[in-house]
């Protein structure tokens, strides 16, 4: 479980972030939703404990109270973070096995292994990741995601997944594999925060849907109470354009039936 | 997920494919290279010059049986050959291995601590320490004794660096160009601190100072050895505890710390140890440039980028480098003395602009 309460984010007189409070429970993926410039990815960083918040608190059950120090996060959660440019040739193997030595695994060589295949990466070991295309270097890192918390649960406490805009540059499949992935992770009782621009993806993946706008959260719930009409015309100036899958109710968002 | 494999595209760049892509046991192979290449540098060192000393001298002198060699082998090896090869070694490795942890601080394989000025800031530091050493500073090189020439240096440099870092560094992020220009315009500024100074100098302290801009291992005593051997002892202790921080550092500050890196930490004894390693060799040797940028960019392709071997690569391989290139100022001119820093440049330069034309793909991106 991880708690944030009243969080807020100072930048030059702006409030990127502004009173946002959320749980992370276990077992639950929570999609992050918004235009651009919302501070979804602030709220990411503040959450993953990367950015100090201006104020409000971020607690980790299972960090033994207080403030986690650097080596206890990273082995409670893991981040994968937008499109990551290397200045040197490592290898998509040497990649995935930094986030297993991360998590003090036994055999990250193996672990590494592990997660290279879980995304579909078996074979590509050796290849130098500035060789790799945009959408498997974003794989490549997904994998060193897995590969640090390879465990949605370990010793009892739940592991957190933190993925920023995990489908960027991934074809139609790849951006379902991952999200699979994600959802089985938190289905096996992990946590998964993911910001995602595709709201149709977020509507059919999460459950539960925080809506951005200005650094403050203007709806949060499952998608049948998220993605509507009346949210996502305030927030993105369209209106008319959530529908209805009926079997499952699942809400999807047409941009083109706007027009009718 | 497996079915929908993208097809492997051919490399893009022209890097070597390795097996699985755990290159463990190719840096292990490489150290023991080098190490291997390390023992025959120190026997060249020791046996050539106008006294030849050969294999079976040497082999007679390290078992203890010293009275076969004739009294000038003796007296040439063990005044002058051995703290020779003994320093030559000390600067080689650091010169190396400061390289090597700058261009991983910078997450830049250009970073070279003589191209951006860190060097300088430590010869003018020394040159301080030579025109005030006798006068304004006397009370500091008493108590110092021979290590107050190492430890001003190691505050130059240290001085360097950090402005370096504050001048060209966004958010953790180094381009390139804003490294080599910072690095002008500091290295500019200390040339310019350094021709003051020199006006001032009496004649004596001048030639230290000339001595000092061409870099050179003669005039080596133990006494030079000692005085930077804490220096250099140093950062060979703390590369194992840097090697996987500036591994992860290579994706990023932020991800290095989602990984479990007190980033800022790092950076600062990368920093501390970076200024002493240079600032050290400096204060002995003078500024010998392209050990630092030439031995890691070699091994990264003989070993690839892990930090794990390229640091311990990077002090053997420095060092090796470092004594082939002093056998090779010794005697190619005999019985004058190239300086090394000559040598050096020789055989660096042209590697450092294959460097800037043939390898782009390396995080070269943002040259122009």
């Amino acid at each position: 479980m991880i708690t944030a309460r009243n969080l807020t984010v100072l930048r030059a007189g702006r409030r990127l972030i502004d009173d946002v409070s959320l749980d992370l429970t276990p077992g639950t993926l929570v999609a992050v939703v918004g235009p651009n410039g919302a501070g979804k990815s602030t709220l990411l960083k503040v959450v993953c404990g990367e950015l100090k918040p201006d104020a409000g608190t971020v607690s980790y059950a299972g960090a033994g109270g207080g403030e986690p120090d650097t080596a206890t996060l990273a082995r409670l959660r893991a981040v994968l973070p937008q499109a990551t440019q290397l200045a040197f040739p490592f290898t998509a193997f040497e990649i995935v096995r930094m986030g297993a030595v991360a998590q003090g695994a036994r055999q990250p060589r193996a672990e590494a292994m592990r997660a290279l295949a879980r995304v579909g990466l078996r074979g590509f070991e050796n290849r130098p990741y500035p060789s790799l295309s945009g959408g498997e270097q974003q794989r490549v890192q997904f994998a060193r995601a897995l590969a640090q918390v390879p465990q949605p649960v370990a010793d009892g406490v739940p592991r957190a997944l933190f993925l920023d805009e995990p489908t960027a540059s991934l074809d139609l499949g790849h951006q379902i594999a991952v999200l699979d992935i994600a959802r089985a992770f938190a289905a096996a009782g992990g946590m998964v925060f993911a910001v995602l621009h595709d709201l149709n993806l977020a509507a059919e993946y999460a459950d539960r849907i925080l809506v951005l706008q200005q650094g403050r959260m203007v709806a949060e719930g499952p998608s049948r109470e998220t993605i509507k009409d009346a949210v996502i015309a305030g927030v993105y100036g369209i209106s008319g354009a959530v529908g209805r899958l009926p079997p499952s109710h699942i809400p999807y968002v047409l941009p083109q039936s706007r027009h009718r | 997920m497996g079915q929908a494999l993208v097809p492997s595209r051919p490399g893009v760049l022209d890097l070597p494919p390795v097996a699985d892509g755990d290159r463990t046991r190719q840096g292990v192979a490489v150290l023991i290279l080098l190490g291997l290449l390390l023992v025959l540098a120190c026997l060249v060192s020791l046996g050539v010059g106008p006294t030849g000393v050969g294999l079976r001298d040497l082999w007679a002198y390290a078992s203890g049986d010293a009275a076969s060699l004739s009294t000038q082998q003796r007296v040439i090896l063990e005044a002058v050959r051995l703290p020779r090869t003994a320093l030559g070694l000390l600067v080689g490795a650091g010169l190396a291995v400061s390289g090597a942890m700058m261009q991983g601080l910078f997450r830049n394989p250009l970073a070279d601590p003589g191209i951006v000025g860190v060097t300088s800031g430590a010869g003018l530091a020394a040159i301080v320490a030579i025109i005030f050493g006798t006068g304004l500073l006397s009370p500091f090189a008493m108590l110092l004794g021979s290590h107050f020439l190492p430890l001003m240096a190691f505050f130059g440099g240290l001085f360097n660096t950090w402005l370096l870092y504050v001048v060209a560094t966004r958010d953790g992020r180094t381009s390139t160009t804003g490294l080599i220009l910072s690095g002008i315009a500091i290295g500019a500024l200390t040339g310019a601190l350094m021709g003051m100074l020199i006006v001032m100098a009496d004649d004596r302290q001048l030639r230290d100072v000339t001595f000092w801009s061409l870099g050179s291992l003669g005039g080596a005593t133990f006494g030079r050895v000692y005085s930077i051997l804490p220096f250099i002892a140093l950062v060979l202790v703390i590369m194992p505890f840097v090697a996987r921080g500036l591994d992860t550092l290579v994706l990023g500050d932020a991800a290095a710390f989602h990984m479990g890196i007190p980033v800022q930490r790092l950076k600062r004894i990368v920093i501390v140890a970076v200024a002493a390693a240079c600032g050290s060799t400096v204060a002995v040797a003078g500024s010998i440039g392209f050990v630092g940028i030439v031995v890691p960019h070699l091994l990264r392709l003989a070993m690839g980028p892990s930090h794990r071997f390229l640091l311990p690569g990077s002090a053997l391989g420095g060092a090796a480098l470092l004594l082939f290139a002093d056998s090779v100022a010794r005697t190619v001119a005999a019985p004058a003395e190239l300086p090394i820093g000559v040598v050096t440049a020789l055989f660096g330069a042209p590697v450092f602009l294959f460097l800037l034309l043939g390898r782009r793909g390396m995080g070269l991106r943002d040259l122009p």
